[in-house]
């Protein structure tokens, strides 16, 4: 697409789609891990990360979410999955992830991607996947590749989902 | 399984385990008590204009709930009459017919068949009327709409009882406008169905299971959640239902509006204010915009817990489904409706920072159960409630007690071995 040559927006540089991929294949692989503390960092500070409840929307603010974080939710958030307090996730299923089908959709100073997430969880004897549509906006800071908004849309997110003790 | 048998199973401050992981029990439980009493299927905002609709349940029976075009609330069965196919499977919607896929059979909102394709082929006393969807009674109380099965069952209100006191105390979070439904979390657990019955008039797990929600509150909101600190009560309403009261102050919102504000609604009453609301009608929304302070248990399937409604439904002896549909405010402040999105997501919903961990907790006492058939099930907790708070006559205990939970096993038994 074409882009206006604002001053501001020409100065930055936009992550290429390999530099994105392997930020968020990075992400995923700390997410799998629970490496929460090292993950706080990777978003802007007005990042948003949202699980919606319907598919097909742009508008979450006025809607019910499974998830609308900004910063400070999200360090709320780490900071009780980490706690050791919270039974679903001391200690939460374990998850193995991977991301891909990467589309490239916009590149508005920032770069957006969409892409498809399968997560297989396992406890408790039984094993689930969770698969969600992910729209994801990167874009570059002094200090590296952040995420500035990252949508996470179930297959199923209109229908019943199960306690989910881990970051999606 | 006789009734006798049934009748050992429950005791005034006990119930035996197979209560929660006997298939046999619970195919009879479908039958004695979801086909057999008012379940809610829907808030009357999910219908709200003529021609609309909502998928629901009655216990396994899978129903529309509908409006016709007269407005009138109607609860049918979803199954064509021809050859069983369901006629809807959208969640929610606008209809003025539903039309079964298969042959193209055509129901009114009301249930009639209006029209059956091909009709030559059927012998000439064919009578439409005969094959109407099959149709639940249906009453509505202060929103909220209850079917039954029972045709011949006691008025809704009346199986309400001391119950409408607090749907119409619980229904003042509107804060001046009527309740409406704002969205819905659905979640599975694998375990039985009386797990989460219980669990909405259990306040002693709070503080245990949902440490780290209160850890995420300011200081001022974690003295508001100190739910065992403030002299509640539960108190048996009769029927099965309860009511546990955790905050005494939010028992009715529109009381004690000269109060200061709480630091966690500052924001929302300074934007309100700043989009022209006088200070009054500021007072009251901010004060509704948290919800009541108290859980209304409704025996079987519904629960007014502080600022939602939880619902349940039974899948298996050991699966249930949870419902926590979010309300806000129809027609009120956006402002205020998205503080409402955000608190309800904060506590409920799969990501929730209390739900997983409910959840986990029902399924690990599901899986507990597996072992000791033949040991109890202890409701036996509770001490006098404070002094003049339940109304005379009624059961009472302390906020902690397991009363709610003892009034509700009690019905359970009334209606399985009635």
């Amino acid at each position: 697409m074409t882009i206006m040559m604002d001053p501001d927006i020409a100065s930055i540089d936009v992550p290429t789609l390999a530099e994105a991929t392997a930020f968020i294949w990075a992400e995923a692989d700390m997410l799998d891990r629970l490496d929460y503390k090292q993950w706080l960092p990777l978003w802007t500070e007005n990042g948003r990360y949202i699980i919606p409840t319907e598919r097909g929307i742009d508008d979450y603010d006025d809607r019910l979410n499974i998830v609308n974080d900004n910063a400070e939710m999200r360090a709320a958030r780490v900071k009780r999955l980490l706690s050791g307090f919270s039974m679903s996730s001391a200690p939460p299923a374990r998850t193995v992830r991977t991301v891909s089908r990467f589309v490239q959709l916009a590149d508005d100073g920032g770069l957006t991607l969409r892409a498809a997430q399968i997560v297989a969880e396992y406890k408790y004897e039984r094993m689930r996947i969770l698969a969600a549509d992910v729209v994801y906006r990167i874009v570059r800071e002094d200090d590296g590749l952040k995420i500035d908004r990252k949508v996470v849309t179930l297959v199923n997110c209109d229908d019943y989902q199960h306690g989910i003790g881990y970051l999606l | 399984m006789s009734n006798a048998d049934l009748a050992e199973m429950v005791r005034p401050d006990r119930a035996l385990t197979p209560l929660y992981t006997d298939a046999d029990i619970f195919t009879e439980e479908m039958e004695r008590i979801f086909k057999n009493t008012w379940v809610w299927v829907a808030h009357s905002s999910d219908i709200a204009s003529p021609n609309s609709f909502k998928t629901s349940h009655v216990g396994l029976e899978q129903v529309i709930v509908t409006r016709d075009k007269e407005g009138k609330i109607h609860t049918l069965l979803n199954r064509c009459r021809h050859r069983a196919a369901s006629v809807c499977e959208k969640r929610q919607g606008k209809a003025s017919v539903f039309v079964c896929p298969y042959h193209g059979w055509s129901y009114e909102p009301n249930g009639r068949l209006r029209k059956v394709p091909h009709k030559a082929g059927y012998p000439a006393e064919f009578d439409s009327v005969e094959y109407g969807l099959v149709s639940l009674r249906t009453e509505e109380y202060n929103g909220l709409i209850f079917a039954t099965f029972k045709q011949d069952i006691e008025p809704l209100v009346d199986y309400l009882g001391p119950a409408r006191k607090w749907i119409d105390l619980f229904m003042k979070q509107g804060g001046g406008y009527p309740v409406k439904a704002l969205g819905e979390h659905r979640f599975r657990f694998p375990g039985n169905w009386k797990i989460q019955l219980e669990n909405t008039t259990d306040a002693y797990h709070f503080p245990i299971v949902h440490k780290t929600f209160l850890d995420s509150l300011d200081a001022e909101s974690e003295n508001v959640f100190d739910v065992l600190g403030q002299g509640g009560w539960v108190e048996d309403l009769g029927n099965g239902h309860s009511v546990m009261v955790m905050i005494p102050d939010l028992i009715d919102l529109e009381e004690n509006l000269d109060a200061p504000i709480p630091q966690r609604f500052m924001d929302l009453a300074k934007e309100l204010a700043e989009e022209g609301y006088p200070d009054d009608q500021v007072r009251k929304i901010v004060r509704a915009v948290g919800g009541a302070g108290f859980n209304l248990n409704l025996f079987p399937n519904v629960a007014c817990s502080m600022a939602f409604f939880r619902v349940l439904r039974p899948i298996k002896v050991d699966e249930t489904e949870i419902t926590h549909v979010a309300i806000g405010m129809d027609g009120g402040p956006a402002a205020a409706n998205r503080m409402r999105l955000r608190l309800h997501e904060h506590f409920q919903g799969p990501m929730g920072f209390g739900t997983p961990d409910d959840a986990e907790g029902w399924e690990r006492v599901q899986r507990g159960a597996r072992s000791g058939q033949d040991l109890w099930i202890m409701l036996n907790r509770g001490v006098d409630a404070p002094e003049g708070c339940a109304e005379p006559g009624h059961n009472a205990g302390d906020v902690s007690a397991e009363t709610g939970m003892r009034a509700a096993y009690q019905m359970w038994k009334r209606m399985m071995t009635a």
